[in-house]
């Protein structure tokens, strides 16, 4: 009976068989179909081949590289983006529409753009590169500035994800807590991060995507070097792609790996989504 | 529900210092940097960078690219977000899975993708091939404008969406509904009834779709090959900045200052659209 009084619903608003091929149509012709080519491509190997491919030492540090300091840009960003994102919903002080705004730079500044400039700064004459010299780190052409960048394109993902949690989540809960008696830490260890952990993870995993494919805004700072195991993933893949050196192969083979990894990070997205919200339906 | 003015405690003001910080040194400094490197050697190297050949050439194709694919964004993203929240079938958490594919993969692999389909040894050549003779053209889906679209396309797909999805999810579909039982038809009811709804959220999903669009740089890089002809901003800034000479750097940077530019201008509108929303609600 129910079943049935649903399906009479969806016939009362017009427009599901047009906008389903629509959508259907337009995903599979720009999206879905040019990957599945990938799929082909790497499906034409034989399993030899793509095992050959995909563990040559350049191509396991090449990783090795991307995975660790989109790992560690990641984990910096949530503690960033949970002290900005706090800051930002709970006090008022000057500036603060201006940094509510500018969060989301990352998202609108052109990755090649954001890569030169860090790369100047960060270099042994620019700004901040001169100071962090001062403590012995160098930054530009290593690991270091490769993460560094990786913050910078990943912060937003952490802030946006847990600015509205924030915004619901009542200071009664804080002060409950602190009546009863609990310190700061364990005000916030036991009863703020469980609420936010949902929106936190999301936002690790988004910036961790991120950052494990990320090519423009690395590629200028990190240098590239393959004995200081500085190349990224993407890099490897654009190598292969690039006249003078085309291997398809190659770079299917790599991209098809790349692939399996965003999807088990959109997935895990994805079900700790699902969790959060069966969690408060209850 | 206004809060009272409250003494900061010593531990707020610490917190509000170091997050300034870090959104000064990670945020601000990079805009800074830009500006000054762009302007370091003078107005007159600063002009000439910004019109050069290559230049002009390279915003047209990065304007046609970003026009066709907030054009492609919006229509999808109207599409998608209907038939997502408007009704129950069967596949929907799957679909909204992976309309959102774009968001997590590395853009290199769009580009190679697409060279995968339509390239030398891809699969769709003869198709396009086929094309061409019968309509006497000779359109090239990767290497060429067309492609740099297509690649463009793919990063931006699911922007507009993503922004309507929820906020179509919130207005339900009640209004919707009492609008058909009284007998409007399918687009009069998008138009009078839907749309005054989702206007500030669409205009938001935009701007966010044209900001990624003006700056995509791996996805077209992989499929754009030739300079002065169908390189966008970002690639003419790549090479100009791989060219290596401190004029060239310099170029580089002054080209740079116009997608700066753009990025702030969007991120101004996007508060404002922001701002409008949150009041009319």
């Amino acid at each position: 009976m129910s079943t049935k009084r649903r399906k009479r619903r969806k016939r009362v608003l017009p427009g599901y068989g047009l906008t389903l091929g629509i959508t259907v149509a337009m995903l599979s012709m720009f999206i879905l179909i040019p990957l599945a080519s990938v799929l082909v491509y790497s499906f034409g190997m034989s399993w030899a081949e793509f095992w050959e491919l995909i563990t040559r030492p350049n191509v396991v540090q090449a990783f090795a590289t991307s995975i660790g300091c989109a790992f560690v840009a990641a984990l910096v960003n949530c503690i960033f983006g949970l002290l900005l994102a706090w800051v930002l919903v709970r006090y008022e002080f000057p500036g603060k529409r201006l940094m509510d705004g500018m969060i989301e730079l990352p998202f609108a500044l052109p990755t090649a753009v954001a890569g030169i400039t860090l790369s100047r700064m960060y270099s042994d004459q620019g700004v901040l590169g001169r100071f962090l010299e001062n403590f012995g780190i160098q930054a530009s052409y290593t690991r270091v500035g490769l993460t560094i960048a990786l913050v910078f394109v990943g912060i937003p993902f952490v802030v946006r994800a847990l600015q509205p949690v924030l915004t619901k989540l009542p200071d009664t809960f804080e002060e409950a807590s602190t009546m009863l008696g609990a310190g700061r830490f364990y005000t916030f260890r036991r009863v703020l991060l469980p609420e936010l952990m949902p929106a936190l993870l999301t936002g690790f995993g988004l910036a961790l995507a991120r950052g494990i494919g990320e090519y423009g805004s690395v590629i200028y700072i990190s240098g590239n070097s393959e004995k200081e195991g500085t190349q990224v993933v993407s890099y490897l893949i654009m190598q292969k792609l690039n006249s003078g050196s085309v291997d398809y192969e190659g770079a299917a083979a790599i991209a098809l790996v790349l692939l399996l990894l965003s999807f088990l990070l959109l997935l895990f997205v994805n079900l700790v989504q699902i969790a959060a919200g069966k969690r408060t339906q209850q | 529900m206004k809060k009272q003015k409250e003494r900061k405690t010593i531990q707020q003001w610490l917190l509000i210092g170091i997050s300034m910080l870090f959104f000064v040194v990670m945020l601000v400094f990079p805009l800074i940097e830009v500006l000054y490197r762009s302007l370091k050697e003078g107005f007159e190297i600063y002009i000439n960078a910004i019109t050069a050949q290559n230049t002009l050439s390279a915003l047209r194709v990065t304007l046609i690219a970003a026009v066709v694919a907030v054009a492609v964004s919006t229509f999808f993203g109207l599409c998608a977000s209907w038939l997502l929240t408007k009704f129950e079938f069967r596949g929907k958490q799957a679909l909204s899975t992976l309309i959102d594919i774009p968001f997590s993969i590395s853009p290199v692999i769009a580009g190679l993708a697409y060279i995968m389909t339509f390239g030398r040894m891809g699969w769709a050549l003869p198709f396009v091939e086929w094309v061409n003779d019968l309509f006497g053209t000779d359109i090239s889906l990767v290497f060429s404008v067309p492609g740099v679209v297509l690649a463009t396309i793919f990063v931006t797909l699911p922007f507009v969406s993503r922004e309507l999805i929820p906020v179509m999810q919130a207005q339900g579909t009640a209004e919707e509904e009492a609008a058909a039982m009284m007998g409007a038809k399918g687009f009069t009811i998008f138009r009078r009834v839907t749309f005054p709804h989702i206007r500030w959220g669409l205009l938001y999903g935009i701007i966010l779709c044209a900001a990624r669009a003006f700056g995509e740089f791996g996805a077209v890089y992989a499929v754009s090959k030739a300079r002065g002809k169908t390189f966008t901003l970002p690639l003419e800034i790549d090479a100009l900045y791989m060219a290596g000479s401190a004029d060239s750097i310099t170029q580089a940077f002054a080209v740079s200052s116009l997608l700066v530019l753009l990025a702030v201008v969007l991120l101004i509108l996007k508060q404002l659209v922001e701002y409008r929303g949150k009041r009319e609600q």
